[in-house]
């Protein structure tokens, strides 16, 4: 990663600490733990009409009492980062370097709808006292803080669809400028409300037919899914001194916006594409050192056809693989970025793309290298994991694989 | 109601909003102290009372109601 990018640096100053992926933890609807997780991103097919975590129970994770005052998307980002945590084996680290940076779309929506009709039919002396710390967009990254007792940086990323990537982005910068040795950081959402899936349904971004199947010809919008993913990032120095294993290195990220509509993307991809370009001089690698895209790829017409664009743009006539996790995944919306994340961290460790499930024609107008049916060997490279938010928010992550 | 039905009923709403067990709601017990509950967790459970026994407890009326018994006492004087 770089510090700055100056004028008198136009290829930027090299940050003086790199930041290593040493723990995984994921809470969805194919799975919860990374073993569960890559199984179900395997599979070619996922036809469910939801991506809900019908199994999940809090109490596997915290009190009785601490699961009545956390809306379930904290329960869920809590799950997430004590998977991770264990993932990641004893860090070994001074609580004051220790951090969170979490992202959601919108935080405790279903304690929020819920006590709007509390309030309105039982009058507003029965909202519960609760409402605020457990609807507040940040509560997860401070129950979290609050769980492992770390002190350093903890804060929320509110950026849609690109704050699972965004939060990473973030807590890996403060790690490679020295200002932390270790943050969890990731995207935790539960927004899959009757109020706020009519809210998708209703301008067009939700599937109709139910399906999944990004960058295919018949593809008709997203499936919401709730969901939650966190990773342990790590100063290599210290990953390397207490014998962690090492997924993969946060080489770079870029982050821009559209500045164009609040939902729909800039024509032609341009935005995107400029974000990957960021994020590859961030990393300070050329296009052609990249051998696999994790796209963003949600299944809707206009976010499949631009970001196709937008790659094309940045790798040319380069047929590099591209994989969409949402067609098993769904939409976890904030957490998106974050599954995504540890997804590629798998496909570096098992040297496998998985499939984009229930894509069969890939559409003619999309000119991208598309992993379809099964799943394809990895071939050398980075790795780049898109995401794109309403509002133009744009991310990107470079993972490369530790060269130890 | 008498008695010990009403004090049934309150322990299965201190046990309900205060996820403790049943054991630990006696008449001596402390909320803060035994019972970990803090001011938001008081909120809520009079709020659970107030439901559950159709009464209404100003707030006012919480100065120094610091155990289980105080509670108790509270409700059951609003019971007919």
């Amino acid at each position: 990663m770089k510090l700055a990018f100056t004028d008198s640096h136009p290829e930027g100053i090299e940050a003086p600490y790199q930041v290593a992926i040493t723990g995984l933890g994921v809470v969805t609807s194919i799975g919860t733990g990374k073993e569960a997780f890559w199984e179900g991103l395997l599979q070619s097919e996922n036809l469910s009409p939801t991506r809900l975590v019908d199994d999940f129970d809090p109490s596997n994770w915290m009190s009785v009492k601490d699961a009545r005052r956390a809306d379930r998307y904290n329960q869920f980002g809590v799950a997430a980062a004590q998977l991770a945590m264990d993932d990641a084996g004893p860090l070994e680290v001074d609580p004051a370097r220790a951090g969170v940076w979490m992202g959601t779309g919108v935080g405790g929506l279903t304690t929020l709808e819920g006590q709007v009709l509390v309030a309105h039919e039982r009058g507003p002396d029965r909202v519960t006292p609760f409402l605020v710390p457990m609807m507040m967009a940040n509560s997860n990254a401070a129950t979290i803080s609050m769980r492992f007792g770390f002190t350093n940086v903890c804060q929320a990323t509110c950026t849609a669809c690109a704050a699972g990537t965004h939060a990473i982005e973030n807590a890996a910068r403060l790690i490679a400028a020295g200002r932390a040795t270790v943050m969890l950081a990731g995207g935790s959402e539960v927004a899959t409300t009757i109020t706020a899936q009519a809210g998708f349904a209703n301008m067009t971004a939700a599937s109709t037919a139910g399906i999944s199947r990004p960058f295919d010809a018949e593809r008709d919008g997203f499936i919401m899914a709730e969901a939650a993913g966190v990773v342990v990032l790590e100063e290599l120095g210290h990953a390397l001194a207490r014998g962690a294993h090492i997924y993969a290195i946060v080489a770079g990220a870029g982050s821009n916006a559209d500045a164009h509509h609040i939902t729909a993307p800039a024509p032609h991809g341009v935005g995107a594409a400029g974000c990957m370009e960021l994020a590859l001089a961030d990393a300070g690698i050329t296009a052609d050192e990249v051998g696999h895209i994790n796209a963003h790829g949600t299944s809707t017409q206009l976010n499949d056809r631009s970001e196709a664009e937008a790659i094309e743009k940045v790798f040319g006539d380069r047929r590099i693989p591209v994989t969409s996790m949402k067609g098993a995944l769904g939409h976890g919306l904030g957490a998106a970025g974050a599954l995504e994340a540890v997804g590629a961290c798998l496909t570096f460790e098992h040297d496998l793309i998985p499939p984009t499930a229930n894509t069969k024609n890939v559409d003619p107008e999309i000119h991208i290298d598309v992993v379809t049916g099964s799943p394809r060997p990895l071939p050398k490279g980075a790795i780049i994991s898109n995401s794109f938010g309403f509002g133009g928010h744009n991310g990107t992550l470079v993972l490369t694989r530790y060269q130890g | 109601m008498d008695d010990a039905q009403a004090f049934e009923q309150f322990k299965q709403c201190t046990v309900k909003v205060l996820g403790v067990s049943p054991e630990q709601v006696t008449m001596e017990a402390s909320f803060a102290e035994d019972l970990d509950a803090d001011s938001l967790d008081i909120v809520e459970l009079v709020m659970e009372l107030e439901d559950s026994f159709g009464i209404k407890v100003e707030e006012s009326e919480l100065e120094g109601v610091n155990t289980v018994g105080a509670a108790y006492q509270l409700v059951k004087g609003k019971l007919a």
